[in-house]
């Protein structure tokens, strides 16, 4: 396996964590990993992505311009990445700040309102969990049950959150496994 | 762990307690690191008012007999330079982490390998050498930092950690496979550590008698050839034939792996060589594993810097071309592919 997946969106919505919760948990599964941010000087605002390899041998290039995936929260990462997908490849846009449709036809896309399922839960900052969730249903790369282990490990300092992060990641997850299931027809 | 927090747990684990350092991106999270790191283990972290400082603390430290280390980027490493040639003169132990980024002047943020020259030839005045040392993964990047020290204290010479904006901000898994206690390290005579019951010891790089600066700088210069006993390098699918060798070091040659990689589904017979210690440079190995290749490519992200001792290590006996990003754009491994490809089948004249 040799996986590459962008992870974008703007600074503040979460993006370099969940391609860490997804890093850490590639590690869990025991694949080789590496994570890459890439990010301007804004703390809020600007753009923001995370390259994530997930492989069962050495990882090469820690960089890729043709991922097997893409997790795009905003209008403007599905501008920049929706070209780069390899075909056959899946992406997991958010539905609730892109306001436009997929245009290619060659991969999977997930459709997911991250922000409006996040608001619902009782957490909008929660939204980059809800597509996290959804890729990971889609991709079936690593078991939800390693993510939800690693968010308790990353969250050890405010356990509160943990509960309402996981139930984002489901909802997520059930979004995601049925577009797979789709897909796959 | 970030390439940059690996580094700076690494010195830790080294038995390392002084960190003198300066902000500069993409290195920050080194002293950030260190700011935490070193009052846990009862070590010193100073920021100090600029990198010249710096590169003072540490020949004061050093002299002093402790492990020390610091960390910039390249226009921080330039400040430094005036302070490397006195630590070389004086014989100090010192480790240096530059994580390159684009130049000249202020340049840019992201990453570069356009220091080799001023890590590899000098960089400071006079006739001196560092060692240096190129990691390609974060966990290399532990396991070349810890042994930086003992090769500076072995050499009592300064030690360059060469890496780049994308090994210092990448996450990779790292296991810290040595910790050393500074209460455990060998004592150095030479070292000025208060002389009650001794001869006074001088840390100095002065030496006005001709005769004698003479004498110091050829013991300097045969101290760098001992040092050629600790080259070292990798390759990668470079045993058999190859069509095209692919040289290059730190993170390019990750690049250049998963180039190969997508190759070889082509049929076309890639190798990688990779230096790991920059300066002393691999050219036997170079040499030997080029004598398989019809070319060599030489890539970095430079307008063309460590092609030139390829090009002196191959003495014309291959074409040698290269390819190179600067400004801190990366190349991709598809870009990397195409340019070998392209090479291998070219005629060889």
């Amino acid at each position: 396996m040799y996986n590459e997946i962008i992870l974008a969106g703007f600074g503040g919505q979460g993006v370099l964590l969940i391609g860490k919760l997804l890093t850490y948990a590639g590690m869990k599964a025991g694949l080789e990993v590496t994570w890459m941010p890439a990010y301007g000087p804004e703390m809020r605002g600007g753009t923001c992505n995370c390259t994530v390899v997930m492989s069962s041998r050495e990882v090469g290039s820690p960089i890729t311009s043709h991922p097997h995936a893409a997790i795009v929260l905003n209008l403007q990462s599905i501008d920049k990445f929706e070209s780069m997908v390899r075909p056959g490849g899946i992406m997991v846009m958010n539905t609730s700040l892109i306001n436009r449709p997929a245009v290619r036809t060659d991969i999977t896309v997930v459709p997911v309102p991250c922000n409006q399922i996040a608001v619902e839960a009782g957490a909008a900052k929660a939204a980059n969990m809800v597509g996290l969730g959804a890729y990971i249903g889609a991709s079936g790369v690593v078991d939800l049950s390693l993510v939800k282990q690693v968010l308790v490990e990353t969250f050890a300092g405010r356990p509160k959150l943990v509960g309402i992060n996981q139930i984002c990641l489901d909802k997520g997850f059930e979004i995601g496994q049925a577009s797979a299931a789709v897909a796959v027809r | 762990m970030k390439g940059c927090e690996a580094i700076g747990e690494a010195a830790i684990h080294a038995g390392c307690r002084l960190f003198f350092g300066y902000p500069i991106t993409p290195q920050n999270e080194i002293p950030e690191y260190m700011s935490g790191r070193l009052p846990q283990v009862g070590g010193v972290f100073l920021q100090a008012e600029s990198e010249v400082a710096a590169s003072n603390m540490l020949y004061g430290a050093a002299g002093a007999g402790c492990r020390c280390f610091t960390s910039s980027s390249s226009p921080g490493i330039s400040l430094m330079m005036e302070g490397m040639s006195y630590m070389a003169g004086a014989e100090l132990p010192v480790v240096i982490v530059n994580i390159m980024r684009g130049g000249p002047g202020l340049g840019g943020i992201l990453p570069s390998q356009s220091d080799y020259f001023q890590a590899t030839k000098g960089g400071g005045h006079g006739d001196y050498r560092v060692l240096v040392l190129a990691p390609s993964t974060v966990q290399e990047a532990a396991d070349l930092m810890i042994e930086a020290f003992d090769l500076a204290d072995k050499y009592r010479n300064p030690v360059m950690m060469l890496g780049d904006g994308l090994i210092g901000q990448m996450m990779e898994p790292v296991e810290f496979r040595k910790n050393i206690d500074p209460s455990d390290l060998p004592a150095k005579p030479w070292a000025t550590t208060g002389c009650g019951g001794r001869q006074r010891n001088i840390i100095n790089s002065l030496y006005l008698k001709p005769e004698e600066l003479e004498d110091h700088n050829w013991h300097l210069a045969a101290k760098y050839r001992e040092m050629a006993k600790e080259v070292r390098h990798a390759t990668y699918k470079a045993d058999g034939d190859m069509d095209v060798l692919v040289v290059a070091y730190g993170t390019v040659a990750r690049i250049a792996r998963t180039a190969i990689d997508s190759l070889e589904e082509k049929g076309i017979k890639v190798g990688l060589f990779r230096p790991v210690t920059l300066f002393p440079y691999p050219t036997d190995a170079l040499l030997q594993t080029a004598a398989r290749a019809r070319r060599v490519l030489v890539t970095e992200l430079s307008t063309g810097q460590m092609v030139e001792d390829v090009r002196a290590a191959i003495a014309g006996r291959r074409p040698v071309e290269f390819y190179g990003r600067v400004g801190g754009m990366v190349m991709t491994a598809e870009e990397l592919a195409g340019q070998i490809e392209k090479l291998a089948q070219a005629a060889v004249v």
